[in-house]
Parts: C-alpha cells; sequence; structure tokens
C-alpha cells in the first residue's frame, strides 16, 4: 500500500494538471494567431541582427560637435518637466477635492472629478501632446500642457485616495469647534495629506522627466526636437550622444527625487 | 499667571533663515528666468484658442466610418502587445538570473544590471523610433520595443524576487551535488513562478498602453492610425479612436486587475 | 443651563437609540453620565451639539434652542459647547499650539487660520491654560510626540479655548492608564469649579465617577433610569443600569406593550 502511494506521487491532481494545460494550451493559441496573422515581413526579421548592428557601428563614437546646442536642450527639458508638474499640483488639488468621497459637495461633483481624472489618466501624455501641438503650434507650450493634462489624473487620483483615508477624529472635533468647513479642511485634513502630497508630486516629477524626452518627437519641445533632428539627418553619431545625454539625465532625475524624499519624508 | 507670553509663531521649516530666504529666492528666480527663456509664443498660443474650437467642433461628433481601418490597428496593438509580452517575459528570466546577486558571478551581475538600467531609462518611443530606422516600420518595430520595455520592468523586479529567495532550497541541491541547471529548476523556479506569471500579466496590460503610443512614431498598430488622423486634419475619426483607446485601456486594467486577484 | 425635552435619536429604521430623553443641567455641576456599551451615552452627548442630528425633541442652551439652529447659526451655536474626545482627536503633524488655536476657529479670520497669526489674547489664553495644565513647555512640539496624558491635556485646552457655556466629555479617560485617568478626571473638576462651568462625562469607570462627580445619571437601552447624587448610587442602582443586555430589555417591553 504504502509502496504505491510513493510510486503513483504526482506534483498535481489530474484535474489541476489538465486546467494547468488548458491554460498552456490557450495561451499558446493565442501565440499562434499573433503570431500568424501579424503584418510582419520575415526577411526583414532574419535581416535585423545585421541592420542593428549595422545602426550601432554608426553610432559609435558619440560626436559631441553639437553639446553645448543638446545640454540646453536637456536644460529646456529639465524646466519643461519642472514647470508642467508644478502647475499641474495646483490643479490637482481641487479635483482631488471633488473626487474624494469624503470632501466632494454633491455626486454631481463627485462624477465630475472622477470622469476629471479617468480622462487625464487613460490618455497617454504623448497623444495629449498630439492634441495640443495642433491647437498650439509645435514648440514647449503644446508639451508643458499636455504634461499637465496627464499629470492631473495621476496626482488627482492619489491625493484624492489620500484625502479618502484619512483619520475622521480630528475632522469631527473641529466641527464641534465651530470651525467653518472651510478651516476644517484647513486645520484637520491638509496637514494628513501633507506627506502624501509631496511624495506624490516628486514621483510624478520623475515621470515627466522621462516624458518630456520624448515629446519633442511629436514636435511639442525639449531634447526630443534635437533627437528628430539627428535621425532625420541620419547623423548617428549626434543621436547616440543625445541617447547618452537621455541616460545622464534620467539617472540624476532619480538621484535628485530620491534625495528630496529622504529629505522632506 | 507667572508668564505673559502673548506672541508665538510657527516654527519655519528651515530653521536657518539664510537657508530659508535665500531658497525663496532662487525658487523665484528660476520661476521668472524660466518662463522668460522658455521660447514660448504668446500671439501663438492666443491663436491657439480659436483652433481649439475648430477641433473640438470638427471632432464632433467622432466617426466611426472608417471602422475597419479602426479594427485592423486595435488587432494589429493587441498582437504587437501579446508577442511582446511573451518574448519579454521568457527574455527577462536568463536577464533577471543575470541580475540576481546571489546567482550571478559579479562580471556578468554588472552587465545584468546594465541592460535593465539602460531598459529603463530609455521611453518606449525613444526606443521605437530607433528601431524603425532600424528595421523597418511596422508591427515588428513595435514588437521590439515593447520586449526592450517589458525586460525593463519585468527583468528588474524578478531579479530583486530572485535575492529575496530563501537559499535553504538551493543549497540542499547543492549538497546533494545537482548540476547548476536542476538546481535552477527545482530550486529556484517554484520560488519565483507565481510572481513571474502576474508579472506576465500586468506587463500585458502596460503594453497594450505603451503599443497605442509607439504607433505614432511608426512602429504599428492603433498608434500608427491615430497620428494618420491627425495628420489629415480629421478630427472626427481621431476621436473616434481616442476613444476607442481609452476604452480598452479600461477594460484591460479591469480584466489585468481581477485575473492578478484571482492568482495572487 | 442645559435643557434636554423629549430627545429621541433613531438612525435608520430600528429601534431608537435615545427613547424620550429628559435631562436637565442647571448650573455649574459635575454630572457623570454611566451605562453599559450601548445604551446612548455618546449619541446623546454628540446629540447636544449636533454632531449627530438628532430625530426629534428639543435642546436648550441657556435659552438658545439648538434643534433649530439653520447651518451658520449651528456653528456660531457650536463654539459655546466644548467637548473633549476618547481618543483626543488632535490632529498629530500640527503643533501642540496649533491644536490648541483650533479651538479657537470659529472666531478668528480665515486668514489669520491660514497664516497662523493668532490674536495676542488668544495666544495669552493659550499659555495660562496649558501652564495651567503643565503642557506650556510643548507649545512647539507636535501633536503626535505627546503621551496619551498629554495629549488629553490639549484636547482639555482646545475646548476650553471656545470659552464655552458648557464641556462635554466622551469617555475622555478610556483611552489612558488609571494613574493618568484620575489626573484627567481631577484637572476637569478643578477647571470646571474654577472656570464654573456644568461638565457633562460620558464614563465607563464607575468608581472614577462617583470621586469627581456631583451628580450621576444611569442610563439604560436609551433610557435614563437613575438620576441622583453619586451617594445615592447603590449596589441595587448599579445592578439595574449595568445587569442585562439590551436584547433582554427589548424581549421586556414587548411583553409589555
Amino acid at each position: 500500500m504504502e509502496q504505491v502511494q510513493l510510486q503513483d506521487w504526482a506534483r498535481y491532481t489530474p484535474a489541476q494538471r489538465f486546467q494547468r494545460y488548458g491554460y498552456f494550451a490557450l495561451t499558446a493559441l493565442v501565440v499562434a494567431w499573433a503570431l500568424g496573422s501579424v503584418n510582419i515581413i520575415w526577411a526583414w526579421v532574419w535581416d535585423a541582427p545585421t541592420q542593428m548592428g549595422d545602426l550601432f557601428s554608426r553610432m559609435v563614437p558619440p560626436d559631441p560637435t553639437h553639446l553645448d546646442q543638446i545640454l540646453s536642450a536637456l536644460w529646456e527639458t529639465v524646466n519643461l518637466a519642472t514647470i508642467a508638474t508644478a502647475m499641474a499640483v495646483v490643479l490637482a488639488l481641487p479635483v482631488a477635492y471633488i473626487a474624494a468621497q469624503n470632501t466632494t459637495p454633491n455626486a454631481l461633483t463627485l462624477w465630475l472629478g472622477r470622469f476629471i481624472l479617468v480622462s487625464s489618466r487613460s490618455v497617454n501624455t504623448i497623444i495629449w501632446a498630439l492634441l495640443f501641438v495642433a491647437i498650439f503650434g509645435p514648440g514647449v507650450v503644446a508639451g508643458i500642457v499636455a504634461i499637465m493634462f496627464r499629470s492631473i489624473g495621476f496626482l488627482g487620483k492619489l491625493l484624492g485616495e489620500a484625502i479618502e483615508e484619512i483619520d475622521p477624529k480630528p475632522v469631527e472635533a473641529l466641527k464641534a469647534c465651530g470651525a467653518s468647513h472651510f478651516k476644517v479642511v484647513l486645520y484637520a485634513i491638509v496637514p494628513q495629506v501633507m506627506p502624501t502630497f509631496f511624495a506624490v508630486a516628486i514621483l510624478r516629477w520623475d515621470i515627466n522627466l522621462r516624458e518630456s524626452t520624448v515629446l519633442g518627437l511629436v514636435g511639442a519641445g525639449g531634447i526630443g526636437v534635437i533627437l528628430q533632428g539627428a535621425i532625420d539627418t541620419f547623423n548617428w553619431q549626434e543621436v547616440s550622444t543625445v541617447l547618452l545625454a537621455i541616460i545622464a539625465l534620467v539617472v540624476a532625475g532619480e538621484v535628485v527625487s530620491s534625495y528630496l524624499r529622504r529629505k522632506i519624508l | 499667571m507667572s508668564t505673559a507670553r502673548d506672541t508665538w509663531r510657527k516654527q519655519p521649516f528651515i530653521a536657518n533663515p539664510v537657508l530659508r530666504y535665500g531658497l525663496y529666492a532662487a525658487i523665484a528666480v528660476y520661476i521668472v528666468t524660466t518662463f522668460a527663456t522658455l521660447p514660448i509664443d504668446w500671439d501663438r498660443m492666443v491663436q491657439g484658442l480659436s483652433r481649439a474650437g475648430r477641433i473640438f467642433g470638427g471632432a464632433f461628433p467622432p466617426s466611426f466610418q472608417r471602422s475597419e481601418l479602426l479594427i485592423d490597428g486595435f488587432m494589429e496593438s493587441l498582437k504587437i502587445a501579446i508577442l511582446a509580452t511573451v518574448g519579454g517575459v521568457l527574455l527577462s528570466i536568463p536577464i533577471a538570473f543575470m541580475a540576481a546577486r546571489n546567482i550571478a558571478p559579479l562580471s556578468i551581475y554588472y552587465f545584468g544590471r546594465a541592460v535593465i538600467i539602460i531598459a529603463r531609462s530609455f521611453h518606449p518611443v525613444i526606443v521605437a523610433i530607433i528601431f524603425v530606422k532600424a528595421v523597418g516600420f511596422g508591427p515588428f518595430a513595435g514588437i521590439l520595443t515593447l520586449i526592450v520595455y517589458s525586460i525593463g520592468f519585468v527583468a528588474k523586479l524578478l531579479a530583486e524576487k530572485i535575492e529575496e529567495i530563501d537559499p535553504g532550497p538551493v543549497e540542499a541541491m547543492r549538497a546533494a551535488g545537482a548540476p547548476f541547471l536542476s538546481t535552477l529548476v527545482y530550486a529556484v523556479f517554484p520560488q519565483i513562478m507565481q510572481r513571474q506569471i502576474g508579472l506576465g500579466i500586468y506587463q500585458l496590460d502596460s503594453n497594450l498602453r505603451a503599443s497605442a503610443v509607439v504607433g505614432i512614431v511608426g512602429a504599428g498598430g492603433i498608434g500608427a492610425t491615430l497620428a494618420n488622423a491627425f495628420g489629415r486634419y480629421d478630427y472626427d475619426f481621431a476621436l473616434a479612436i481616442t476613444m476607442v483607446i481609452v476604452g480598452a485601456i479600461l477594460i484591460s486594467e479591469a480584466v489585468s486587475g481581477a485575473i492578478r486577484k484571482r492568482i495572487a | 443651563m442645559l435643557k434636554i425635552t423629549s430627545l429621541v435619536k433613531r438612525y435608520g429604521a430600528g429601534d431608537p437609540v435615545l427613547k424620550d430623553l429628559d435631562l436637565e443641567v442647571p448650573g455649574e455641576e459635575v454630572v457623570s453620565v454611566i451605562g453599559s456599551s450601548g445604551a446612548g451615552k455618546s449619541t446623546l452627548l454628540r446629540c447636544i451639539n449636533r454632531l449627530v442630528e438628532p430625530t426629534s425633541g428639543k435642546i436648550f442652551l441657556n435659552g438658545t434652542d439648538f434643534t433649530s439652529l439653520g447651518k451658520r447659526e449651528l456653528r456660531v451655536g457650536r463654539r459655546r459647547i466644548g467637548m473633549v474626545f476618547q481618543s483626543f482627536n488632535l490632529v498629530d503633524r500640527l503643533t501642540v499650539m496649533e491644536n490648541v488655536q483650533s479651538g479657537r476657529l470659529g472666531y478668528i479670520s480665515t486668514w489669520a487660520a491660514l497664516s497662523r497669526r493668532y490674536p495676542k489674547e488668544d495666544i495669552r489664553r493659550a499659555y495660562e491654560l496649558m501652564e495651567r495644565v503643565g503642557i506650556a513647555h510643548y507649545a512647539n512640539k507636535r501633536a503626535d510626540e505627546l503621551s496619551g496624558g498629554e495629549r488629553q491635556r490639549v484636547g482639555v485646552i482646545r475646548a476650553l479655548m471656545q470659552q464655552p457655556e458648557i464641556l462635554l466629555a466622551d469617555e475622555p479617560t478610556a483611552s489612558l492608564d488609571p494613574k493618568t485617568s484620575e489626573q484627567i478626571m481631577t484637572l476637569l473638576r478643578d477647571l470646571a469649579r474654577e472656570l464654573k462651568l456644568p461638565v457633562i462625562i460620558n464614563i465607563h469607570n464607575v468608581n472614577e465617577a462617583k470621586e469627581f462627580s456631583d451628580r450621576i445619571v444611569g442610563m439604560r437601552y436609551g433610557r435614563i433610569i437613575f438620576d441622583d447624587l453619586p451617594d445615592a448610587l447603590t449596589k441595587d442602582a448599579m445592578h439595574e443600569i449595568y445587569a442585562g443586555v439590551p436584547h433582554e430589555d427589548r424581549q421586556m417591553e414587548g411583553a409589555a406593550a
């Protein structure tokens, strides 16, 4: 008896195993469908490693002749991200206020707030940028507005959640003191969401720094404009310089934001 | 009472007044100079308002007339996302092992980390534009882009997970004289598989979002359709596309959230 | 003087929590309200300043009918009622001084509140009161750095800053250890005498209630069933207040009806 059980040992029961095979088969089927019907020219695929190698060999060594222009574009990118984040933070406050269940004035404002958050969050920065380039023309203004529109949803959602999670007891106490609604917000809610406010603003600034490096590819300002120009003129050595500059910017952004987080929180 | 103190001020966040006012001044100077030096064309901005009116006027009602194009674009995005997720998740396994300090020798560890850092530093749109130049327009560039994007995220988290595994089973296997690969399969994989599947599903969701974007620079999918619509001033079609993208993102977010909740 | 007549509070469609309750607190006395959990003590207190809306009945404080006040008038009315809470209800991330001054929020301008430029007389009064209870040296500390007893002192001072006509204390010592609890009760009683202030205290600890109050009100299942001097609170009376569970009460009422 003992012997038989030992021999029959298996990792899964038959039903479990069947289910697992089912998932595997389903996944394989979906992948096969995607692979079979996707519009790819396979000759290009087999050629890809050579092409990549070729492109890479044309990128080295990086060409620093226009480094001053690149650096000033980099600075413009930083400014663009910073200003847009600052403005988005200010605009996100009222949105968070009406999107939080415990502070929103009524059901209508709650849904308005949620609508703003969802539409802002579901549309990518680049798509916002396409729209605002069409409106304001190419340049940093379109970039700033695009980043703002995307950031409001992100900041508003996280801030709104922070407002919903506050301790309601101080609110009750200040109401009992006869404080007006605005003063209750000022003394009982604002201090409680302050840490989240700073953490979220710093986090979004870091993300916006990355996002603003690509805005230029759709004409919305920053370092991407130079990248696009270098690519269009097949100046691959300058492309690699720009790419290195972007890595440096992103790493520097991460260092600064983690420093600020430690300092303030 | 003994004391008759009648003044109180809140202690400022930065105690040193020089530092404090210095910081305020620096912020003020920064804001002024930035606005002064950013190349902002105010006339063009004012014109933008009337242009916005025209664009929104042209966008309503959204037009689903060319729904065939729309569906094709969307299906292509979906395929790009699926293939990139499979490729990215599979490739990220060896890279994660290379980037795990407790498994890989130091030189390989640095290589693995470097791959992850580079993959994370570049926005997918930049990666896409490079791949478009290297392998041509179309979904293949999109797939490669999102594979890189997936590696940056999945390999990073997976490497962290590998570094946190319980070293006991690994030691036991080594003590039993098992070769390196068997050790991985029996002592390490069981500890990370669940996490990897969860990451994969999460990544499918983010790849679907990203695939809508990389198309704008020519890497296939619905983003390309959207960029074309914008380029031809078909704002009603562009709005329809955007609505489909938003809808798809909301659905995929809900589905992936539900699945991850079930397997977690 | 506080006068409550036929107060009823009902949540939803269920049985009322307060059933036709009458209570009068004439002058400067410390009244302790005792009763088991769920007897309606906390609801009674919160009905007085309308943190909980009464279903029916009247509440008069020195001639003002609180039940009929509009939103704005209610805010002005609430300044006249100080309240102390079981879990202190301080704003942790603000300093002790800001917490104390938040008792004045009903009086000061929005700009003063925002910029923390409080009126001179408010600051003087705050220091006097804080010195009286021994927390003046904490003025610039954050509230969450203080111990429980110190935090409740801040809570009491915040209520007194309102210059209230009556003080409500909802289980003010339930979160404190016995020794600190005794100190806070002493403080409440002494301050009530000094400021000639009537105080209503919800309390679980019957011994403390007997020691520190001038009058004891016993509640059971939404009604007042005992109202007398502390000495009159005999074993039998206590048994009547605390024995049994609401469930049994409900059955008894059903049988009576």
